[in-house]
Parts: structure tokens; C-alpha cells; sequence
């Protein structure tokens, strides 16, 4: 009853559904993508290097004669697994970290609240470039990166419903049945908190397509001659007054995933909260 | 005569605040025999749901303590029993039911899921057990076409099913003794008989004991046997229910029923009585007895001593220097 309420609510949200077709287009695009890239993405051609957008290359080629329509396609499969790995690893200990900080409060809350706090104070690519840097530069660190950085947003949001659900009657309700703290926290309000935290988790996934693409584009995260949209960006750059569809392409492809997710996650705002209705 | 199920002696529950300590129980002394059923009766304020969540030991600490006194249940002090002896009590020996059906269910969990949950915290049954026992539980409280209603959420339940479910998650387990928070507070009047019949009919049933709170009388009158009046943190007034709704004692008792509107045309229209002033801040109670400043027939003793629960005649008990 309720999941089909939600999917014509959806259906009715223009924003969601542009926001879903755009995210759908390029999953597709990610999952098709070796089937109908026209050429192989890492294989350099000499001859035909920084050529405009032709027949035989759509997008044109990079400054190694690589067809860039095919490294934006495989480069869509790299960044949709990034922002799905960044943001569960995100995700699952800020979640536990905020129902924990919520419901027990003062001595639990006030350590870890503090800890995110700090988190909070430095500016999130600064913090990921830290961690990338300690970590060393590879595509698995920048999501390991890019996940730590964005853990304190989802502690904070599943910490504030918590505060308000752990009063409702309910929760007094399953202690008077003997339920103990720990069934409370994770029967009980968990599923409770579960809206807010996909609303994010959507928003979330741009966010970190966005700031992964920008370690990528430092030089911090995947290593050539890994098709990953931000260090293509990057290459591109040096290119940019002879041969600007070199970063162009890439830059249109990131523009999308992350407008898609932005737009997803603002529609699924709408319909998911109550309070906006 | 076998000892009392339930039986509260000197309780005493404060609630340490910035502004100060609030005696919100200062006192209690109860008991309860099996089968009974025994109504609290009072208004906002004056302990009645603090006497029972100290019961089920559901005060939240470190703000509020029980500080003084013993709760005996089935021969146990609950007021020493730790956590986790309290959580196998809890649901299964003794359970509750709220004021509010609308909040006291997970909304995003079907009702089978909770009364199952119920279940299973305190039996050994698999979930397919659980759940058919949940199906019958619904049943037992009359909601109709249980097999599929078990599948629903709580939004899609009126406020009288809700509390029907509540009632049946309480008595799942069938508990020696249910706590009925004004249970039928928020409901409206023709659901209300329906669910004071339902709590009087499964009591039979299931053998459980209540205890009753509510300021409705007329509640009281229709399901208590055994009646104790609290003010401000204590009892007042004590007796079976045919004693104190005949001859009311304490000044306080007296007042509670002229502030019942009477039948109309039964005798002259008169203006409603109702109890001057308000019930005292517990933050700064008055030397001596409670009720002085509301009461009709103060006198010096009132102003300096607080009463003790006199004994009258038989279970009659009555906390006023009047009748000593």
C-alpha cells in the first residue's frame, strides 16, 4: 500500500523523475557500456591524437589518440561505483555513530558529536586530500577518502531524528513489552530514521561523483590510464585553448551524473517528508 | 489471606531538576490482590502515571529516582531488581497500556511484527507461531478480519483499533497484572464503553490484574472494585468503590464528585461545584497537609502536621486530621 503511494507520488515529482532518467540513462550507459563503446577505452593510437569530434569519434580523441567517447562511457561505470562505495562507507558508521550519539546521549553523545565536530571544521576536500595523502593515490583510496570525510553529515541527520523519535510513545511502549536498548535503537527508531537518510544518501552520491572527480582531477585519486572522468578533466586542461572538447566531454559527463542525483534527491526530499507537503 | 500480587509501600519517586526536586510520588502505599481491579483516580499532575511507570521501573534516571519505599511484586522488590530481571517482568508479568494509540505504535512496522515481537520476547515460539498467535490476539479484541488486518500498519488503524492492538499486545503474554494508563482518554465516547467492556471482558479471561488510571469516575465506577484517590503525590483517600462513591471522606474526594455534572432535570439546577484554586507546585509544597489551600474545612492541625492515612471502617482509608 504504502510503497505504491510513493511511486505515483514519484511519478507526479517532475524534478525526481528528470533527476531519475538522467541517473537511469547513464546506469544503462555504465552496464551496456563495453558492448557499444566504439573503440577500447586505454588503447592509444598515435596517429589520430587531439582530433576534433568526427564520425569515427564522436567525442574526438585525447592528447594519446584514446577516443574519449569510449573513456566517458567506461568512465561512467568508475564513477557510479564510487559514489555506491564512498557513500556506504559513509553511510553505515554514520548512521550507527548517530543512533548511538542520539539515543544515549551526554556521555556517549558528547565524544562522538565532538569528533564530528572536528571532522566538520575542515573544508571536505581538504580532509580528503589529507587522507588521500596518507593513504597514497589510487581509485580505492579516494573512496575510502571521500567516505570518511562525509561520515559526520550522516551521524548528524540520523542523530537529530533520533532525538526527536527516541520521546515518542512508542519507544516507551517496546520498553514496557521488555525490549531492551540495543532492539529499541535498531528495531525500533532505525527504520524509523530510514527516509532522511536516503534523501541524503542520494544528494550524497553527486557530492561524492563531485569530490572524487576533484581528487581526480589533483592527481590524488585513480592513476592513468584509468578512464576516470576527473583525472580526464584534468588532462584535458592542458589542452584547453587548442583542443577543448578533450575536457569538455568529461566535464559534461560529471555534470550530469551529479545533476541527476541532485535532482533525484531533492524530488525524493519532497515526497519523503511529511513536513513539506 | 494470601499475600497481595502487587503491594507498594512508602513509595517515594523524585525528579531531580534544576529548579529543584519535584515530589512527584511522595508516598504511595498500595496493594493489589489477584483479579482485581484497582482505579487510580486524580487529576493532571498529581503522580498518577509516574506511580506506574515506577511500577514497571520505566522512570527516566538519572532525572528521576525512586528514592524511597518497595514495590512487591509476586513476592520480588522491583525497586531492587536490576535491568534485566525488569526487562523478563516487563511485557510478560507485567504490562502497560498508554493514553495516546496514536503515538504508541511503531508507525513504520506492521502491528504483526509488534505483537509478535511481544511475543517472542518472552516466549520460545518460532515466528510463524508468533505471528498466528498475533492474528489470534486480534482476534480476542475484536478487530475484524484479523488475516488481513495483521499485515497493516498503524496509520491505516483508527484510534480505537490501535488501542484494541495495544491492548492485545499488553495481554499477549498474559501478564499477572496490566497497567491501563487512562486508556481511554483519547478516544471518543462510544469507543471508549467498547474499550472499557473489552479491558473488563479479557480481564476475566486472561486472570490479570489492573490498575486503572484515570480522572474519569464514571470510568472508575464501570470496571474498579478498590479505589484510591491521589493528590499531589499521594493518596487520599482509599476504599472499595461502593464505599467511596456513597460515602466520600476526604474533602478532596467530596469535591471530585460535586465537580460531576448532574443528571439533568434529576433535581434543581444548580451551578456546577467546582475545587477552588490549583493543585500546588511540587516544587514548593506547603508545610503540613497538601490540600490545605483548596480545602473548605482547613484548620490550624492542617497548617502544621502533615495527616497520616487514617484507617475508618473496614479497607476505608482517608489521610485527613477530620476524622481521627
Amino acid at each position: 500500500m504504502e510503497k505504491v503511494e510513493a511511486l505515483v507520488e514519484l511519478k507526479k515529482n517532475k524534478t525526481a523523475m528528470a533527476g531519475l532518467i538522467l541517473i537511469c540513462f547513464l546506469l544503462i550507459l555504465a552496464l551496456i557500456g563495453p558492448w557499444i563503446s566504439p573503440h577500447p577505452p586505454l588503447v592509444p593510437d598515435p596517429i589520430n591524437r587531439l582530433k576534433g569530434p568526427s564520425w569515427s569519434h564522436p567525442f574526438g580523441t585525447d592528447s594519446l589518440g584514446r577516443d574519449i567517447l569510449s573513456r566517458v562511457i567506461y568512465g561512467s561505470r568508475i564513477s557510479i561505483i564510487i559514489g555506491l562505495i564512498a557513500v556506504s562507507i559513509s553511510l553505515v558508521p554514520g548512521t550507527i555513530l548517530g543512533l548511538l550519539s542520539g539515543f544515549y546521549g551526554r556521555k556517549v553523545d558528547e565524544p562522538i558529536m565532538r569528533g564530528m565536530d572536528i571532522m566538520l571544521a575542515f573544508p571536505a576536500i581538504l580532509l580528503a586530500i589529507f587522507i588521500t595523502a596518507i593513504l597514497g593515490p589510487s581509485l580505492l583510496n579516494t573512496m575510502i577518502a571521500v567516505g570518511i570525510v562525509y561520515i559526520p553529515h550522516y551521524a548528524r541527520i540520523v542523530r537529530s531524528s533520533v532525538l526527536s523519535l527516541k520521546e515518542q510513545l512508542f519507544v516507551q511502549a517496546v520498553r514496557s513489552l521488555g525490549g531492551s536498548n540495543l532492539r529499541i535503537i535498531f528495531l525500533h527508531i532505525f527504520p524509523n530514521t530510514i527516509p532522511p537518510i536516503i534523501v541524503y544518501a542520494t544528494l550524497g552520491m553527486g557530492t561524492a561523483v563531485l569530490q572524487a572527480a576533484a581528487l581526480g582531477f589533483l592527481g590524488l585519486g585513480a592513476q592513468p590510464p584509468t578512464p576516470e572522468w576527473g583525472a580526464m578533466l584534468s588532462e584535458g586542461r592542458q589542452y584547453i585553448q587548442n583542443a577543448p572538447h578533450v575536457a569538455a566531454f568529461p566535464g559534461i559527463a560529471i555534470f550530469m551524473l551529479v545533476l541527476g542525483f541532485n535532482l533525484f534527491g531533492d524530488g525524493l526530499r519532497d515526497i519523503l517528508d511529511p513536513s513539506l507537503r | 489471606m494470601a499475600a497481595p500480587l502487587l503491594e507498594i509501600q512508602g513509595l517515594k519517586t523524585f525528579f531531580f531538576t534544576r529548579k529543584g526536586v519535584v515530589k512527584a510520588v511522595d508516598g504511595v502505599d498500595l496493594s493489589l490482590n489477584e483479579g482485581e481491579t484497582l482505579g487510580l483516580v486524580g487529576e493532571s499532575g498529581c503522580g498518577k502515571t509516574v506511580t506506574a511507570l515506577s511500577i514497571m521501573r520505566l522512570i527516566s534516571e538519572p532525572i528521576g529516582r525512586i528514592t524511597e519505599g518497595s514495590i512487591n511484586f509476586e513476592g520480588k522488590d522491583l525497586v531492587a531488581a536490576t535491568e534485566s530481571e525488569m526487562r523478563k517482568i516487563r511485557g510478560n508479568r507485567i504490562s502497560m497500556i498508554f493514553q495516546e494509540p496514536m503515538t504508541s505504535l511503531n508507525p513504520v512496522l506492521k502491528v504483526g511484527d509488534q505483537i509478535s515481537e511481544a511475543i517472542q520476547l518472552h516466549q520460545d515460539v518460532s515466528k510463524k507461531e508468533a505471528w498466528d498467535r498475533s492474528i489470534e490476539m486480534l482476534r480476542l479484541v475484536g478487530i475484524p478480519s484479523p488475516e488481513s488486518r495483521v499485515n497493516e500498519y498503524p496509520h491505516q488503524m483508527s484510534g480505537g483499533m490501535r488501542q484494541r492492538v495495544m491492548i492485545g499486545m499488553a495481554l499477549s503474554c498474559h501478564p499477572k497484572l496490566m497497567i491501563a494508563d487512562e486508556p481511554t482518554t483519547a478516544l471518543d465516547v462510544t469507543i471508549q464503553a467498547q474499550i472499557l467492556d473489552l479491558i473488563n471482558r479479557l480481564k476475566e479471561r486472561v486472570g490479570s490484574a489492573i490498575l486503572l488510571i484515570t480522572h474519569n469516575l464514571g470510568v472508575v465506577a464501570e470496571v474498579a472494585q478498590y479505589v484510591g484517590v491521589m493528590y499531589a503525590g499521594y493518596i487520599v483517600e482509599y476504599a472499595d468503590v461502593i464505599t467511596l462513591f456513597k460515602e466520600p471522606r476526604h474533602p478532596y474526594t467530596v469535591g471530585l464528585f460535586q465537580s460531576i455534572p448532574k443528571k439533568k432535570g434529576s433535581a434543581k439546577r444548580e451551578r456546577l461545584q467546582a475545587i477552588p484554586g490549583l493543585v500546588p507546585d511540587l516544587l514548593e509544597l506547603p508545610k503540613g497537609c497538601k490540600f490545605q489551600d483548596r480545602c473548605s474545612r482547613v484548620f490550624q492541625r492542617c497548617r502544621e502536621e502533615a495527616p497520616l492515612l487514617l484507617k475508618l471502617n473496614g479497607s476505608h482509608q482517608v489521610r485527613c486530621w477530620l476524622y481521627e
